[in-house]
């Protein structure tokens, strides 16, 4: 086909840094309304911003992860405009020289990989909060305003919502890697605005980029850029030339609303911050910084492919996280085999956190927990079944596995006399599966050994069952 | 004797010897405001308990011997737009009518420290606009040279003040002129420190890349000692600078021989109507510094000739968008006149500003919006970086540049208040200096046709104690 959708992402993300960004007021979320406010923050009139370091060096973490170029000089400027939320009538932002310029980020679709080219990456603060009673009267809270934001502002490079999805996963983990935000989109910390629009590549044609705010997950911004990208097209095939608009997201209706059309430009009347003379930027504190970040999540899936084996999928899925990662690797050290490990992660552990809804932050079992149930499988003193028994075990209770195993009577039996014992009298309960098992039904050695299993509450070990009860049957 | 005729560091010094108590100091000026404040209108507020019992604690660390800060006893009037916790700060303003700050400006915690009493806010042209104290929501203060003119502006509550013997010292704030030209007006002296040495922190701004904070004073000396008392690098504010802190001590130095004095070109055949006589008089102490040893010097600064222009664009600009704050919502005035947000802004603004604040938020939001943007607020940036060029050169060979302050007598009252061009014109002289961060003093010259003149002495940035001495050296030769 030759329409081609075009989507550019916004994503401001807060910096979970100690202090807000131009005061020394605490930086933290869900606290009592206007409890975390000063002068400054609240923009009394005579209060002045001073730049708090960390919030630069988290932005400047943002930059480096991403590739972009670092400016030589920090600059701020105002944008102007009026809102109840915003306490000066300006909000201290970056117009013309972002912090950090350029960069990308590499996403793996299914087509291959691709990369996705940055705009920028400025550094602002955020505005207050408004919260509208059913009374009609609208409340505001301070707490918000002042906490340092970067500004991700991506190039209309992704051409699908999958490519988008992929994108702000992509971003979410890298944020979450090198520790700049708490990126969670249910409290506002990670915050995204879709420009889309298409283009008749034949006829020329285009639509006019439609800006959608209010995008409260991932899932909201693939359906968002779904629909937008349907009523985009017909737009096209209708031949009307639309008018640049803002729209929301409705995730009831599952559809995006006109919140206002562009005919020109929003006038801001930027303007130097000069109550923040520039800064320059010291290019050794950057390389400090550059040498400091953690090892990105590329970066370790590659390695966890090639120093553990692993296929693409599973490095991609135990690298989702840092704190996966590193539970991985943790958990390694006392099993030393990835394999093994790796299927108990993927099959058991992941499934069950899904299942539930959870983060892996939500874990409740420790990696020594872990290791120590898998290296009960692996010494043969439980079963493979049993195991997973035990795990569920864990998950409900936290207990160690060992505890497990000891209240319950678990351990593996290996003992051959005894084993004996329990498949001969097996045999002679069934005879009728011995008849079976001789006319070529294998199925009845699956029927014995079930029933052995049972006789010895699943704890006989199966590779020892199977050989004596080869061996037994042999004899009759 | 009269206590309010002495120098501020007169009483000080007497204060320090024992000979009279900081509640005398306080009660003396307390008389002189009873008698002359309702035709000065100095203040905005008083706050007579307040300054009572400063000076008592003053007097009390007297009796048990404790040290005592500079400004030890000595009374000091605040322009009303730097912020005094729970003492009302109105910008000279209706929309801050009822404001009550919850914190106080650096410089006035300060002058707590320093044991400094504090008397009062003194009236201003509203949001420090203007250039003859006839803005402020307030009523206008009268020059006490001359009841019937203007003190000038737009510290012209804190000029009025210390020229009428309300106060020895004051603090204004000298965005364009402000603490200067009231200084040239009242015939004492105001010093415009180099931006960056005294805190902004606390001081409600105007334009805050020109606004730095002035001292008042009858003499040279206690303007230092009010600077010394203020100044210094604050980690609240961003712009001051750690060179604050640098020794701006006045001792000794005080001969103009030697001096290497710059006249600037570009006002040599300046003629503003009907200043000949003070033209005259400028000529007059230029020879006076020449008799003196000081070696003058014409120099070229070609980019002065637009610093007005400059000025006011950037001026404005920042006005525009320093004054967005005042919109009804969290403090101030709002409005009663209202159902819709719009109309809160709206309304709040048109019923609280007054004409000149509107015209300078009008000419701001103009020179920043997009298409206009360019040609002026860009444009003015650029050429304010050409005047900062030329007063380096020129100060690479020279020590201070000598101007007038003013090129006008006071005026009278109501006389030019519907002329904002005119008014604009007037601050020729004093703009350049605030467009290039530098330092300023305007020392008395003695008086034409019975009304105060003032000689400006600028240095360059961070040569506060260069003026000041060069101040000092030229009031010894005039006195």
């Amino acid at each position: 086909m030759a329409i081609k959708t075009l989507i550019g992402l916004e994503i401001h993300v807060e910096l979970s840094t100690d202090k807000k960004m131009f005061c020394n007021c605490r930086n933290q979320y869900g606290a009592d309304a206007n409890t975390l406010v000063c002068p400054v923050c609240l923009g009394l009139p005579g209060a002045l911003p001073v730049v708090d370091k960390q919030a630069v060096e988290y932005a400047l973490r943002a930059g480096l992860a991403f590739d972009c170029q670092i400016a030589d000089v920090i600059r701020m400027d105002r944008k102007n405009y009026f809102y109840p939320d915003l306490t000066k009538g300006y909000q201290i932002s970056q117009s013309d020289n972002p912090l950090c310029s350029g960069g990308y980020l590499e996403i793996e679709p299914e087509a291959g990989p691709k990369r996705i080219s940055l705009d920028r990456i400025h550094i602002e603060e955020d505005t207050g909060k408004q919260l509208h009673t059913e009374d009609g009267t609208s409340l505001l809270d301070f707490n918000r305003s002042g906490v340092p934001l970067v500004e991700i502002v991506s190039n209309p490079d992704m051409n699908s919502s999958e490519e988008a999805k992929l994108f702000l996963e992509k971003l979410r983990n890298t944020l979450k890697y090198i520790g700049i935000s708490d990126v969670r989109m249910e409290e506002g910390s990670l915050r995204c605005d879709v420009n889309i629009n298409v283009v008749d590549q034949e006829k020329g044609t285009r639509t006019s980029i439609t800006e959608v705010k209010n995008l409260n997950s991932f899932r909201s911004a693939v359906k968002a850029i779904e629909y937008e990208e349907a009523r985009h097209i017909r737009l096209l095939d209708e031949g009307e030339s639309n008018v640049k608009e803002t729209r929301r997201w409705d995730e009831v209706a599952g559809e995006t609303v006109i919140m206002r059309r562009k005919y020109t430009a929003d006038d801001y009347r930027f303007a130097n911050e000069a109550d923040i003379t520039p800064i320059p930027v010291d290019r050794e504190w950057v390389e400090e910084i550059r040498k400091s970040l953690p090892e990105l999540p590329h970066a370790k899936k590659m390695r966890f492919m090639e120093d553990y084996s692993l296929s693409d999928y599973d490095a991609g899925v135990l690298t989702q996280s840092q704190d996966l990662a590193h539970f991985f690797e943790e958990t390694l050290d006392h099993v030393k085999d990835a394999k093994l490990l790796g299927n108990w992660m993927m099959g058991d552990v992941l499934r069950r956190l899904k299942d539930e809804d959870k983060d892996f932050d939500q874990m409740p079992i420790s990696s020594r927990d872990l290791a120590d149930l898998i290296n009960l499988v692996k010494e043969d003193k439980i079963n493979n079944n049993t195991g997973k028994k035990v795990l569920r075990e864990m998950f409900e209770t936290g207990k160690a596995p060992g505890d497990i195993v000891k209240e319950k009577g678990l351990i593996q039996i290996s003992d051959q006399g005894e084993l004996e014992k329990i498949v001969i009298e097996t045999l002679d309960s069934n005879p009728q599966s011995i008849e079976d098992f001789k006319n070529g039904k294998d199925r009845a050695i699956g029927f014995l050994v079930g029933q052995i299993m049972k006789a010895t509450k699943g704890k006989a070990n199966p590779q020892l069952v199977n050989k004596l009860l080869m061996e037994k049957i042999k004899e009759r | 004797m009269d206590i309010t005729s002495l120098k501020g560091w007169e009483m000080k010094e007497r204060l320090m010897k024992g000979e009279i108590s900081s509640s005398e100091i306080l009660n003396a000026h307390l008389d002189v405001i009873d008698k002359r404040e309702k035709d000065l209108n100095a203040f905005i507020t008083l706050d007579r308990d307040g300054a009572l019992e400063a000076a008592k604690k003053v007097d009390e660390k007297l009796q048990k011997g404790e040290s005592l800060g500079v400004l030890a006893g000595l009374p000091v009037g605040i322009k009303d737009n730097i912020l005094t916790k729970n003492l009302r700060t109105t910008c000279g303003s209706r929309m801050l009518e009822n404001f009550n700050p919850p914190y106080d400006a650096t410089v006035v915690k300060k002058i707590r420290e320093a044991d400094g009493v504090i008397l009062g806010k003194t009236n201003m042209d509203e949001f420090a606009m203007g250039g003859s104290t006839e803005t402020s929501y307030y009523g206008n203060t009268r020059n006490p040279r001359d009841l019937s003119r203007v003190p000038g502006g737009s510290s012209g509550g804190s000029a009025a003040a210390v020229a009428g013997f309300e106060a020895p010292l004051a603090l204004g704030s000298d965005t364009g002129g402000s603490v200067r030209q009231p200084a040239s007006f009242c015939g004492i002296v105001g010093m415009k420190p180099t931006y960056g040495m005294v805190s902004r922190y606390g001081v409600v701004p105007m334009s805050n890349s020109l606004d730095q904070i002035g001292v008042f004073g009858r003499d040279v000396k206690d303007a230092h000692m009010m600077l010394a008392s203020v100044s210094g690098y604050d980690p609240l504010d961003a712009t001051s600078s750690k060179k604050a802190d640098r020794d701006i001590s006045i001792e000794g130095l005080d001969s103009l021989k030697d001096l290497r004095v710059a006249l600037p070109e570009q006002y040599r055949n300046l003629r503003v109507t009907g200043d000949e006589k003070i033209q005259e008089r400028f000529k007059e102490t230029v020879k006076l510094f020449q008799d003196a040893g000081a070696i003058i010097d014409y120099v070229s600064l070609p980019s002065l000739e637009y610093s007005l222009e400059t000025y006011y664009i950037i001026m404005s600009s920042e006005v525009s968008t320093n004054l967005s704050r005042f919109d009804g919502v969290r403090f101030g005035y709002r409005t009663e006149n209202y159902e819709t947000l719009d109309e809160l802004y709206t309304n709040s603004r048109t019923e609280a500003f007054g004409e000149e604040t509107k015209r300078r938020i009008m000419l701001g939001t103009y020179s920043l919006s997009a298409g206009y943007q360019t040609e002026n607020y860009k444009k003015a940036l650029r050429v304010r970086t050409l005047i900062k060029q030329d007063y380096e050169n020129a100060f690479k060979d020279h020590d201070v540049i000598l101007s007038l302050t003013a090129p006008m007598l006071p005026f009278e009252i109501d006389s030019m208040i519907n002329s904002p061009v005119d008014m604009y014109k007037a601050d020729l002289y004093t703009v350049p200096v605030n467009l290039a961060g530098l330092c300023a003093i305007s020392v008395p010259m003695g008086d034409v046709d019975g009304l105060p003149v003032g000689l400006q002495i600028t240095g360059p940035r961070f040569g506060d104690s260069t003026i000041l001495k060069a101040g000092l050296g030229y009031e010894r030769l005039v006195r």
